[in-house]
Order: structure tokens, then sequence, then C-alpha cells
């Protein structure tokens, strides 16, 4: 379990996270939702350590990682699993070469062992056929895809999500969502997501955290989301007509 | 100061916390072909180029006859091995491997590849930056020995060419009071200036953030601020070995 107790950040004089606190439940998929510059990002990299808060704590299953020695931090890294914005694949490398990087680096496994949990990774997101071509040569979406892949590798007990289904169609915005959803299902991660779509809301969202201005504002389920008598989440909520016109 | 102390700081991050010996051999390895073989024909063309300009207006500046004509060459092959090999060809490669570092380190900035790094627990700075910094001080000396020959070589060929000068002479000139700490300095300069050129860009080229335009001022920046540390360095080198 991921919790997150008073973080604060502040860049200069503008405050970015006032005081946010949650928990992350392993098998759920978390989301964290709210309009552009609210500060999602900023907590995502908090929790990852991209980002050194002002105040507060970030427990990994009771591990203070902000806190903790090099040991923990490493420790809890390599249980961490990130899925970036544009995939942030490295370009000078094959896509079997970005999703066993991790395993390269990290492990002392044999190479033929590396290369079929590299491949078996690839096999889980459905793209075994592009395992030699560079980041490149393949659409956004199967960038994400390949993100995914690599932040599986290591079979992760942690997996964040970093706005996975922006600049892509819905229909490829749906199965990068179900893939998420199946793999936190299946190997029980703690998994949590940045987004402001609604479909991923809808689809994925076991738990839902709305912030506003650095602050939660609401926090519950796709199920009830609907029902909030949070302006803020209203408006963010029914930003988009065809949601206004089903609502009325 | 701000800047100067963040480079300090940054050096000293290339070195805490890195990763297994093994992992830098390969990546030197792609370094030095990124940094050095690639840079073989700009090198090539502008120091044999710089030998034949240096031959042919030396020739023009000596006037007297009472001047044996094999001065020229001994003109040539000092300010070659001096200062023409190391100086300009590292500016030369400031612009060259500087942008590239630069650019190539900025670009995985805004696109969150060293951010990727971080997040799996790896030294990115250490990761990314020593195999430049390692590959460019081999490289570096290389390229200015070629720079050198290749210069004097110019030298030779545009004088003969243009009647300037005999081969024997030109020879008897390479030969005559050649002092062999020149090479020594000459190398001594190329493998500072590698230093610099590949920290400074790669400090610039690391530190972006923004986007496509942040990466070419971070490249602009990273030629411009080595090609002043390369001068002042050239200058404190030759004040305090020569």
């Amino acid at each position: 379990m991921i919790e997150i107790k008073n973080i604060q950040k502040t860049f200069g004089d503008r405050t970015i996270l006032a005081g946010v606190s949650g928990k992350f439940k392993p098998g759920d998929t978390s989301l964290i939702i709210g309009g552009s510059g609210t500060g999602k990002s900023v907590l995502l990299k908090c929790m990852i350590g991209l980002v050194k808060p002002e105040e507060g704590q970030v427990l990994y299953d009771g591990r203070d990682f902000l806190t903790g020695d090099d040991d923990t931090q490493k420790a809890i890294r390599r249980e961490m699993g990130v899925l970036f914005q544009g995939g942030a694949l490295f370009d000078s490398k094959t896509v079997l070469e970005n999703v066993g990087f991790p395993l390269d680096m990290l492990t002392d496994l044999g190479t033929a062992e590396k290369i079929d949990r590299a491949k078996f990774c690839l096999q889980r997101v459905g793209l075994e056929a592009a395992a030699n071509r560079m980041p490149s040569e393949i659409s956004g979406g199967m960038k994400k895809r390949v993100g995914i892949a690599r932040a599986i590798v290591m079979n992760p007990k942690y997996l964040f999500c970093d706005e996975p289904n922006s600049g892509l169609d819905p229909l490829t915005s749906i199965k990068i969502d179900e893939l998420i959803r199946e793999i936190t299902d299946e190997f029980q991660i703690t998994t949590v997501v940045i987004t402001h779509d609604m479909n991923s809301m809808m689809e994925i969202g076991e738990k839902i955290m709305f912030l506003y201005q650095g602050k939660k504002l609401w926090e519950g389920s796709s199920s009830t989301i609907t029902q909030s008598n949070v302006p803020e989440l209203n408006e963010f909520i029914y930003a988009n007509k065809l949601l206004r016109d089903t609502k009325a | 100061m701000h800047h100067l102390g963040r480079y300090f700081i940054f050096l000293g991050s290339l070195f805490r916390n890195r990763e297994k010996i093994g992992v830098y051999s390969k990546l030197v390895l792609d370094e030095c072909i990124q940094i050095g073989i690639n840079s073989v024909f700009i090198v090539s063309i502008v120091s044999t180029f710089i030998g034949a300009v240096t031959c042919v207006q030396t020739a023009y500046n000596l006037v007297s006859p009472l001047v044996p004509l094999s001065i020229i060459a001994v003109i040539v092959r000092d300010s070659t091995i001096l200062e023409l090999a190391p100086t300009i060809t590292c500016v030369v490669l400031s612009g060259k491997v500087g942008s590239n570092i630069a650019g190539g380190l900025g670009t995985m900035r805004i696109t969150e590849q060293i951010d990727a790094l971080e997040v799996m627990g790896i030294n990115s700075s250490s990761y990314l930056v020593l195999p430049k910094v390692l590959a460019s001080m081999i490289m570096f000396p290389m390229l200015v020995i070629l720079a050198g020959f290749l210069s004097i070589y110019g030298g030779y060929i545009a004088g003969t060419a243009a009647d300037i000068i005999t081969p024997e002479d030109y020879i008897s000139g390479l030969r005559s009071d050649f002092k062999p700490f020149s090479i020594t300095f000459a190398l001594i300069k190329s493998v500072v200036f590698a230093f610099l050129i590949s920290t400074i860009s790669s400090f610039k080229g690391y530190y972006t953030s923004g986007g496509a335009l942040e990466v070419g001022q971070a490249s602009t920046a990273a030629v411009t601020n080595s090609c002043i540390a390369v001068l002042a360095a050239d200058f404190l080198l030759a004040q305090l070995l020569l």
C-alpha cells in the first residue's frame, strides 16, 4: 500500500500542493484527476522521488521513501514501475532493449533470461512483433505500450502512469486503460494513474482523488463521482457538452 | 557564481553512486565512435586547409632574402603543434561535439528519458555524462595528433604545389630545432580542452528545461561557453607550462 501524508510543495511563491493526503491499495487502480495546473503531475513526481516536497511523507508499505536512507530508497525504486506521459523510451535503443534495460542495469540475470523476460512483457502488451524496431518507428500508442512493458519488466509492486491516454485516439485510449487494469489485477500491483480523461475515470477508476488548486477536494469511485456535490468537481466532469446533455 | 557552483556540484555527481565499471565500457566505446570517429572528416578538412593557409601566409610575410625558406616550415610546424592543432581543432570540436552532447542530453531531459533513469535508481548524470567525458579525453588527443599531422602535410602540399618552398627545404625546416615538449604540451591542452568541452556541454544539456526552443538555446550556450573556456584555458596553460 502507498500512503501519502500532508504533501506540500511550492515553486517560488506559488503553492502547487497544499497538504495532500491519501491511501492507494494493492490491486486497485487509483486515479488522481483534476484540471491542468492543479498539481497532479507534481504530486506524482513527489511520490516517485523526482521532486522533493517541503513537507509530508510518502510511505511504501510503511517505509518512508523521502527520508529513508539510500538503500531503502533504492529498494523502493526497484519495486516501482513508471509510465511517463510520452513513454520516455530511449531513442538509441530498440523496443526490446528499452524493455530489457532495467534488467540489464539492476539485475544479475543471464542474457537469455533477460531477453525471455523482456519478450514476455512485450507479448503481454501485444507488441512482440515490434521488438526490433526503434522508438522513432512506432506510433504514440505503441510507445505507451512499450512504456508499460518496461514499467512491469521488474515485476513492480507499485505502478505509476502519468496521463497514459494523452495524445491517443479514444479506441487506443481504452485499450491502454484496459491493459493497465488487467496488469494491476493480474499482478496485484498498487497502481496510481494521473489523468483528466473522462473515459478513463469511468472505465478504470476504482478509486478517484480529485485535486483542485493543490488540494484534495473529493475522493470516491467512478460509481459515486456523478453524485458529488462539489461544484469544482461537477464543473470538471460536465465540461463536455455530451455529458451535460446526458445528465440533463 | 551560482552557475559555477552548480557546475562543480554536477561534476561531483558524475562520480557519486556510479554504476559497475562493466556498464561504462560499452558506453565509452560507443561515445568514442560518436565523438571521435565521426569527427575525423571535419577535423581533417579544417586542419589540412589551416596548414596550407599558414604556409602561404608565412611565405607572403617573409620578404627578406636573408631569411632561409626553411623557416616557413619551422613556423608552420610550431604554430601547428603549439596552437593550431590543439586549439583550433578543439574550437571546431566544441561546435560539433559540444552541440551534439548538449542537444542530445537536452532532448533526453525534455522527453523524460533522464527522469526514467532516475526513477530506476540509476545515477543519470554518471550513466549519461561520464562516458562522454572519458571518450572525449581519449579521442581528442588522437584527433589533435591527426590534425597536427594533416596541418603540417597541408602546408607541405600548398608550399610545394605553389612553388613557395622546395620539399627539401620544407623537410629540413620541420627537422630543425624541434622541441619534443611541444607535442606533450599539445596533448596536455587537448585533454584539458576535452574535459572542458564535454563537461560544459553536458552541464548545459543536462539542466535543460522547457521544450525544443530551450534545447536549441542549450546547444548554443554549450558551444559559446565551451569556446570561451577553451580559449581561457589555452592562455592559462601557455602561461603555466611554457
